[in-house]
């Protein structure tokens, strides 16, 4: 009985998955949001990097290539037994990009948090969200101390478009993260709605 | 990967700041393809999604199994019996890169030990009557 198990009488629930990008500049709150939400724990994956730390795209051979571990944020947020919601918190810094083109496969969508201090270090997610038609949300993390700027100068500062959301929220607090992600559902939701395939299922 | 690893290492002396990955969130990954007699998931046919959620077949819990199977792949089979688990979770759980996870399930589900759920394909939103669930899941928590 190398699996010390008896026989199961009931068939196991299949959980239908969804995932949720948490993205956003270098020390901007993505590892607090998903704490806030869920128990979280490190994934770990591996990536070949060049020296440039961006995917090999052949010009200069093989020899700078080198496989690497990368570290991100996981949790998982259990809605029913069989719908499971899963959060990853991506890497901050720019020489994980790459990384991102899996996590964004099939991804629901994605929370762009972003610090009025620093409102440039989320130019690089928005940008790869809206060439990539991934329904997202802008969340402020309001830091103590930093100056409040009202929703409607941050949103022309980021370049919004109308449709897209834009949040304060505190990121170590649990109902502003539900608000969050709610609003990045919501979203999804409204584009899904208006998508041909929607219309024909 | 050895040979690669030493054409890296060949390489005319980077500058320091040419390897700063080289930091506690980045280190080789050698070691834990041991598991995997040093097969990548580029050798499955095909990539494991990271949602994507394995689940036992009954022969899973026959206890005259395949006697060569490894103890990761033993804990794997015992953590989805729990509750079935998604390629992340179990990466996560055991503290091993994905890139392992998807091989050691991908010999299970070869054996038909296991079996792995489709995730929303890939350039297609979920199933509207799913985002209300999940929207009313997320008001309940
Ligand atoms: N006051 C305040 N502090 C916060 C808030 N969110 C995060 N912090 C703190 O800011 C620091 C950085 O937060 P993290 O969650 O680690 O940020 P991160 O985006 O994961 O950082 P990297 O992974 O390094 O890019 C930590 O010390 C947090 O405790 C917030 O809403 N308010
Ligand atoms: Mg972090």
């Amino acid at each position: 009985m190398a699996f010390g198990r008896s026989s199961r009488t009931k068939p196991f629930v299949e959980p239908v998955t969804l995932k949720i990008l948490v993205a956003g500049g270098f020390g901007v709150g993505k590892t607090t949001l998903v704490g806030a939400v869920s128990e979280i724990r490190p994934l770990r994956t591996e990536e070949v990097l060049t020296e440039a730390g961006r995917p090999v795209d052949d010009l200069h051979g093989v020899e700078t290539k080198t496989t690497t571990t990368v570290a991100m944020d996981f949790g998982r947020i259990t809605l029913r037994e069989d719908l499971v919601l899963y959060l990853f918190g991506t890497p901050g810094q720019d020489r994980f990009w790459f990384l991102w083109d899996e996590l964004a496969q099939g991804a629901l969508g994605a929370i762009v948090l972003a610090d009025t201090r620093r409102l440039e270090d989320s130019f690089a997610a928005i940008d790869y969200f809206e060439r990539r038609g991934i329904p997202f949300t802008v969340a402020v993390n309001c830091f103590e101390g930093a100056q409040r700027f009202p929703a409607e100068s941050v949103r022309g500062a980021l370049d919004l478009d109308p449709e897209v959301e834009l949040l304060m929220c505190d990121a170590r607090d649990r109902e502003s993260v539900k608000n969050v992600l709610v609003a990045v559902v919501q979203h999804a939701l409204v584009l899904a709605d208006r998508s041909p395939a929607a219309v024909t299922t | 990967m050895s040979d690669e690893a030493e054409r890296s290492r060949r390489e005319p002396g980077p500058t320091p700041g040419h390897h700063h990955w080289f930091d506690d969130e980045a280190g080789p990954v050698v070691r834990p393809y041991a598991m995997t007699r040093g097969r990548t998931s580029a050798a499955t046919r095909h990539r494991l999604d990271l949602i994507a959620v394995v689940v036992p077949e009954p022969a899973a819990d026959d206890p005259g199994r395949d006697q060569t199977l490894s103890p990761e792949h033993v804990e794997i089979v015992e953590r989805c019996s729990e509750q079935p688990q998604s390629i992340a979770e179990l990466a996560a759980g055991l503290d091993l890169p994905v890139g392992v996870v998807r091989v050691l399930v991908g010999d299970l589900v070869e054996d038909e030990l296991v079996h792995v759920t489709r995730p929303v394909p890939p350039a297609e939103l979920p199933d509207v009557s799913i985002l209300r669930e999940v929207i009313n899941g997320l008001r309940a928590l």
